[in-house]
């Protein structure tokens, strides 16, 4: 993958419009989280008892919970939240399951039988089923939300992984480089890794909609961060009982769990169109 | 075609085996005392009172052996008893499942009878004003998750329409279909909205790949009207990857009632299965985590068959 090719496939990207408006959302998200302490009005759970229940207005712009808590920066504090999981989980399970995959298949044989087919079992789960299993049984908290979510999208990398070392060891390329002396993990690392490239960012994209979208879910249900650390999830279950006196604490945590989704699904579709020329 | 049907329910056996491993495994995984995460920390026992709990539940035995017991009694359908109803886990498990499988399936009617047609028209009318609207419903059901779909309906029906979807005791479909309906219809175009997106999506994608094939441009030119070429040539192979999404996605529903369950308060395997985790009560957890993903196998072996009967090609492999 030349230079060349990569900024080509950036402007492609920029062209294409759903790649265009999720890479303009994920990019704001994660300005948001990184920058969360500056750009919040209020610190996240700093409470003013005498404002509770505020509707959107000038000093609360998205309006108060009912601890009179500042919703704006409450979310702009659960998007540093969602994305800490989501990057950690993904990332997490790209590395190894890129990496259990590409061995399973460079190695080939028994050990590529069976490590594909433990890998196989967890498709033997729902995936949010398989989150909550484990997030139930570790307990509440962001580190083990992150393992569950890991051990979830972890096959789903393996088998990518796999599929693309499966695709490239046997090529020429590789015999040359083979024949010139390289050796496995250069072969791997120069070879295998950056042909498959394109899918796995592909995943990756959908893989971080799909873990803000676990996260918020498990919060929801009370198996994600511990309160009062502001969770998008937790905050709209939280505010549930509360809807009909202040629909507000509901929407807007929904609906910034909603564009989150929406950006990385776009860049995602983005990202398919413009790096897999197959799929076109 | 019944040697295929009858592989595929071979592969069933160890795929069983191994959610079982895999189920049993994760439940090891709980931190601390097994015994007191059994019965909880308010009581303090002697070590000989633990040592005596652990005999009892077998804990003092290595873990292939623990394994061995627990498998052998779960094959004689015994799953062990829920720590605070004192009923047997299977029964807890099979009284709630009809609620779940009832959504599930309602779920699917209103995915596909949503999520084909709309698809079919977004497809025919590449780049018109119903193919952007059916484009952006797609991607914003995709987005929009079912705890925040289902949080809405309950606000709109209740705020704007004064009835409360989830108010009252769950009436079963044998009881009074009509008020069971009206307490289903909710949850399930919740469980359904996300599913007719992505039904929707497929259907697209397929039917546009088929759309500019030979076969359609020989249909269209030996003078065939349009909702014929599209009936009886597109659909027909429009529909085989539409139904590995349905098979896929069906399964999923198992999962995403669990949700649905606990924004309608309806009393399924998804509420069973979460009041279970805030209790402890893991013998109940695991049964009913071990069911769910039977299901889900279960229906994806339906899925793999539908498909062979609408996709011949495969069939005679």
């Amino acid at each position: 993958m030349n230079k060349n090719w990569r900024k080509h496939s950036f402007v492609r990207l920029l062209r294409n419009w759903s790649g265009l408006i999720g890479l303009i959302l994920v990019v704001a998200y994660v300005t948001v989280a990184i920058f969360a302490e500056t750009l919040a009005p209020f610190p996240p759970n700093e409470q003013h008892p005498a404002d509770r229940l505020q509707p959107p207005g000038p000093v609360y712009r998205l309006g108060t919970d009912e601890f009179g808590r500042d919703l704006l920066s409450r979310l702009i504090f659960g998007a540093r939240n969602s994305l800490q999981v989501a990057v950690t989980s993904v990332g997490i399970a790209a590395l190894l399951g890129v990496a259990i995959g590409v061995l399973a298949a460079y190695i080939g044989g028994l050990s590529d039988n069976v490590i594909m087919r433990v890998i196989d079992l967890l498709f033997a789960f729902p995936a949010i089923l398989l989150a909550l299993f484990i997030a139930a049984v570790l307990g509440p908290g962001a580190r083990n939300t992150i393992i569950a979510i890991a051990v979830v999208y972890l096959p789903i990398f393996a088998r990518v992984g796999r599929a693309t070392a499966l695709d490239i060891k046997d090529r020429e390329f590789v015999d040359a480089a083979r024949s010139l002396g390289a050796g496995h993990l250069r072969i791997i690392w120069r070879h295998i890794l950056p042909n498959g490239a394109a899918p796995i960012m592909v995943q990756v994209s959908l893989a971080l909609s799909w873990a803000i979208l676990t996260e918020a879910s498990l919060s929801f249900l009370g198996l994600g961060v511990i309160p009062p650390a502001p969770s998008w999830g937790s905050m709209l279950s939280e505010s549930r009982v509360l809807m009909e006196l202040a629909p507000w604490t509901v929407l807007m945590p929904g609906l910034a769990i909603m564009i989150a989704i929406l950006g990385f699904n776009l860049l995602g579709d983005g990202l398919r169109d413009v790096l897999d020329p197959k799929l076109q | 075609m019944q040697r295929y049907i009858l592989r595929r329910l071979l592969t069933l056996i160890p795929t069983l085996f191994g959610i079982s491993i895999v189920v049993f495994l994760v439940m090891r995984l709980i931190p601390g005392d097994t015994i007191s995460a059994m019965i909880g920390t308010q009581f303090q026992l002697t070590e000989a009172q633990a040592a005596a709990l652990r005999a009892y539940f077998g804990l003092d035995k290595s873990l292939p052996e623990q394994y061995w017991i627990w498998l052998t009694s779960a094959l004689q359908g015994d799953f062990g008893y829920s720590v605070r109803s004192g009923q047997p886990v299977l029964w807890e498990i099979l009284s709630r499942f009809p609620l779940t499988l009832e959504l599930a399936i309602f779920a699917t009617l209103i995915g596909v009878g949503i999520g084909v047609p709309v698809g079919i028209l977004s497809a025919t009318r590449r780049g018109a004003a119903v193919d952007i609207g059916a484009r952006t419903f797609a991607l914003l059901g995709m987005a929009a998750p079912s705890f925040f779909v289902g949080t809405i309906f309950i606000y709109v029906l209740s705020v704007y329409v004064g009835i409360l979807p989830n108010a009252g005791k769950y009436v079963s479909l044998w009881e009074d279909p009509i008020k069971n309906l009206q307490q289903m219809i909710f949850p399930a175009l919740t469980l359904g909205i996300a599913f007719a997106a992505s039904v929707m999506r497929t259907t697209r994608s397929a039917m546009l790949e088929q759309i500019h094939s030979d076969y359609v441009r020989t249909a269209r030119s030996k003078g065939l009207s349009e909702p014929v070429i599209v009936r009886s040539h597109l659909l027909r192979n429009a529909l085989i990857p539409i139904i590995t999404l349905v098979g896929f996605e069906a399964g999923y529903l198992f999962g995403g009632a669990v949700i649905v369950e606990d924004v309608f308060a309806l009393p399924g395997l998804g509420r069973l299965l979460l009041s279970a985790i805030s209790q402890r009560d893991y013998a109940l957890v695991q049964g009913t985590v071990i069911f769910i993903a039977f299901n889900f196998v279960l229906v994806n072996l339906l899925a793999d068959i539908a498909y062979t009967f609408a996709n011949p090609r495969i069939r005679y492999e």
